[in-house]
């Protein structure tokens, strides 16, 4: 490191900091408090992509760090650009992205004066990162930055923020980046406790209703390989959650889909009957348990996690394994083979049953009877004319649950949306961050027309930075979730729920008003045409105004509070339970 | 209802109290009292918590204190094989029945600090049932005004928290730091 032991101000020490650490890119917006640091910016190695708000920079930084596995930086000034942030914040938090997010703060004689532009960023920012900085002497910076980086990157990943006073960075400092970074309360376990390892492939091998429930840590292990050895080893089902779709190829005979409140009613009743729920990397949501007590009340829990406060957060786990998924996976193998010799679980009766449900009653929809275009067949067609080696990025909502549903995935980090938080608006920034990650890559931001209404100026960056992604606007005219919800739970009283953005705006206007190619579809024999115009577009960003039908609901559900056997296939219509042998 | 006194080192950093008290509030867990001070380690603080947990699991609670990248150890400290201590100032203005009074604090071991006006201001230090009790017996005097320290709590004998710090052993992994049964375990 050239810089290393040089006199320079605390910016330039930021910004060598964070070429020290490997940044390539960065999404962020200057202002008073940071703009020393933009000096140095303009002259480093580091790509600066200027967007057109800060929560655009913060899920960019999530989208890029989705797609690349490395770790994604966004950077703001203080107060409002600051506040800007939390959203992208707390999305992170919960869908543990490591992204590294420095904002600018008032200078540290006027902290604590209601300055101009000043927000306590690093108070407001405790609950939903994973840690936070206030840095206001310039010789701490290096060190706040490796920390950063090594608290976001390791361990279960997350978001930390690096606050810095305006005179710390204009101040002069003697660059020294930390190489050996010591922390001494923080020291994630990577490799599995042994004996649990043994008690896992125990029950494993004692199970008769095995289930693989995999969750988006073995994305962020980067352990798909071994999860697809071990699953072919014990050949039990594998449901993957809304967070760890891709982790096992939808294609794979093991695959029974997606579990939740939208699952498949075959991934479903899998977790509900089974008998042992092998964890990898999940952590009992409600999304995925519907009422707690009633959840897969028969099985023995094995509970495979890098965070051990997941472990019994929301169900007991008969068997806590403690470690890196890949790491765990990889000393479960032998485990198994070891207890498999002495003797194997015949699965054979549990496959008749649940082979059954997933014939019976695959994920479906049926096309509108008023002509229009369904939406389901929309995304369908997307990922079929698109293919699995696309990323996938959706929004919140109806639009969200069927392109996790409809999207075939075969591969990890080609599917990203805000599983935990929920935040509508994030796909167009995401797609961005996830173009910019892997530019050689399709990136087809699947949106809603509620959500792309939040979020869709940094299309403006897209077009002026050469990034081509491109969006498809499920456009049904509706808050659709909510309206589905309002369908079923408030009698069709529609409250605020419609957009009317069949009419205003016309996207295809917008989309070239932000330097976009606009394209229309609203008949179902142009879909694919249409979709292969799209791909068609490689020099600007696309956007596809897709007009469905207003009423498609997303189904199976299990509506929020209630038990996963209470699973609906189409409204006020259950599977056929006494048909089905369980 | 269950009443749990936890010990927990932190890194004598900024916010370290506020990220303590966002964690708990946050997860709504109980606090009964928080007391923090330093140790014989300038960098590290010590915390001692009395949690009233309903619908949380003591070991729940610590994972996610152990969560914090400040903390740096954490530490069950049950009654049976801990000293536990309160500090108690109060003023009572007992008038003619000052002798009893007197005969009062000497009885609990406590004893008076200051007078003036009339007024007896008593130190007591003590279990918490023991400054309870002092408190009730005093309380017909009238007790004019009073405040309470939080508990702290260190381990008898040898043992001491901060040899169980990560640093000081230069353990990986915090499942292999209790070794006692109260000890945070996964």
């Amino acid at each position: 490191m050239s810089a290393h032991g040089q006199e320079m101000t605390g910016a330039s020490s930021l910004v060598k900091s964070l070429e020290a650490a490997g940044v390539d890119v960065m999404f962020g917006i200057p202002g008073g408090a940071i703009l020393p640091a933009y000096d140095p910016i303009f002259d480093s190695s580091i790509r600066h992509i200027l967007v057109r708000h800060e929560q655009g920079a913060g899920h960019a930084a999530t989208g890029y760090a989705q797609v690349t596995g490395r770790t994604g930086v966004c950077i703001a000034t203080s107060g409002p650009g600051a506040t800007n942030l939390v959203t992208a914040l707390a999305d992170a938090q919960m869908d543990s992205v490591p992204i590294v997010a420095i904002t600018g703060q008032v200078p540290s004689n006027a902290i604590g004066t209601d300055a101009f532009q000043e927000a306590d960023i690093r108070g407001v920012t405790m609950p939903i990162t994973k840690h936070n900085y206030l840095i206001t002497d310039p010789a701490d910076i290096p060190r706040a930055i490796a920390e950063a980086f090594h608290i976001a990157g390791t361990g279960r990943p997350g978001p930390v923020l690096v606050d810095i006073a305006k005179d710390a960075l204009q101040k002069m400092t003697t660059f020294k980046y930390p190489t050996n970074i010591q922390l001494a309360g923080y020291k994630p376990q990577v490799e599995p406790d042994a004996q649990a390892i043994r008690d896992a492939a125990a029950l494993i091998s004692q199970s008769k209703k095995p289930v693989f429930y995999v969750g988006g840590g073995i994305i962020k292990s980067n352990a798909h390989r071994e999860l697809m050895q071990l699953a072919e080893i014990v050949g039990a089902p594998v449901v993957t959650t809304l967070m760890a779709r891709g982790a096992f190829p939808d294609s794979h005979q093991l695959h029974l889909g997606m579990p939740g409140m939208h699952g498949s009613v075959a991934a479903v009743t899998a977790l509900q009957k089974s008998d042992l729920l092998i964890t990898l990397g999940a952590r009992f949501d409600d999304r995925v348990t519907g009422k707690l007590s009633t959840f897969a009340v028969n099985a023995k829990i094995i509970h495979a996690d890098i965070d051990p406060a997941e472990i019994g957060k929301n169900r007991f786990a008969d068997v806590a394994v403690i470690g890196d998924l890949k790491h765990i996976i990889k000393a479960l193998i032998p485990a198994v083979q070891t207890e498999f010799k002495k003797s194997k679980p015949d699965l054979t009766e549990w496959w008749r049953q649940m082979g059954s449900l997933r014939e019976t009653y695959p994920v479906g929809y049926t096309h509108p009877e008023d002509g229009s275009v369904s939406p389901q067949y929309v995304i369908q067609r997307i990922s079929d004319i698109s293919g699995p080696d696309s990323i996938y990025v959706a929004g919140v909502g109806q639009h969200q649950m069927w392109a996790s549903q409809f999207v075939k995935f075969e591969k990890p980090r080609t599917w990203l949306n805000s599983g935990g938080l929920g935040t509508m608006g994030y796909a167009v920034p995401a797609a961005m961050g996830a173009k910019v990650g892997a530019p050689d890559t399709t990136v087809w931001a699947i949106d809603g027309d509620g959500c792309f209404q939040m979020t869709n100026q940094e299309l403006v960056t897209c077009a002026l930075n050469n990034i081509p992604i491109k969006v498809a606007i499920i456009n049904n005219e509706s808050l659709g979730m909510v309206r589905q919800w309002q369908t079923m739970f408030y009698e069709g009283r529609y409250s605020n729920t419609s957009l009317e953005s069949k009419r205003i705006p016309d996207f295809v206007k917008l989309a070239d008003a932000m330097g976009c190619a606009g394209l229309r579809c609203d008949k179902t024999e142009d879909v694919d045409a249409v979709i292969k115009e799209a791909m068609s577009i490689n020099d600007q960003p696309v956007v596809v105004d897709f007009s469905v039908f207003r009423d498609a609901m997303v189904w199976p559900m299990v509506a929020a509070g209630t038990s996963n056997d209470d699973i609906m296939i189409a409204r006020d219509l259950a599977p056929d339970w006494d048909s089905e042998e369980l | 209802m269950s009443k749990h006194t936890l010990a927990v080192l932190v890194e004598n950093s900024p916010g370290v109290l506020a990220r303590v008290a966002s964690l708990f509030s946050r997860r709504a867990y109980n606090i009964d009292s928080l007391a923090v001070g330093p140790t014989e380690n300038s960098d590290i603080s010590r915390m001692t918590i009395v949690l009233n947990l309903e619908g949380h699991v003591l070991e729940q609670v610590m994972a996610q204190l152990y969560k914090l990248v400040n903390v740096i150890a954490i530490s069950e400290m049950p009654t049976e094989t801990t000293i536990q201590r309160e500090v108690l100032l109060v003023k009572v203005e007992p008038g003619a029945a000052r002798d009893e009074v007197l005969s009062m604090v000497k009885r609990f071991e406590s004893k008076v600090v200051d007078e003036e006006d009339g007024v007896l201001t008593i130190e007591a230090t003590g279990e918490s049932e023991i400054i309870a009790a002092l408190l009730e017996a005093l309380r017909p005097y009238g007790l004019k005004e009073l405040v309470q320290s939080g508990l702290v709590a260190l381990e008898r004998g040898r043992a001491a928290l901060s040899d169980r710090t990560l640093s000081a052993q230069g353990i990986s992994t915090l499942h292999e730091i209790g070794n006692t049964q109260t000890d945070y375990q996964n």
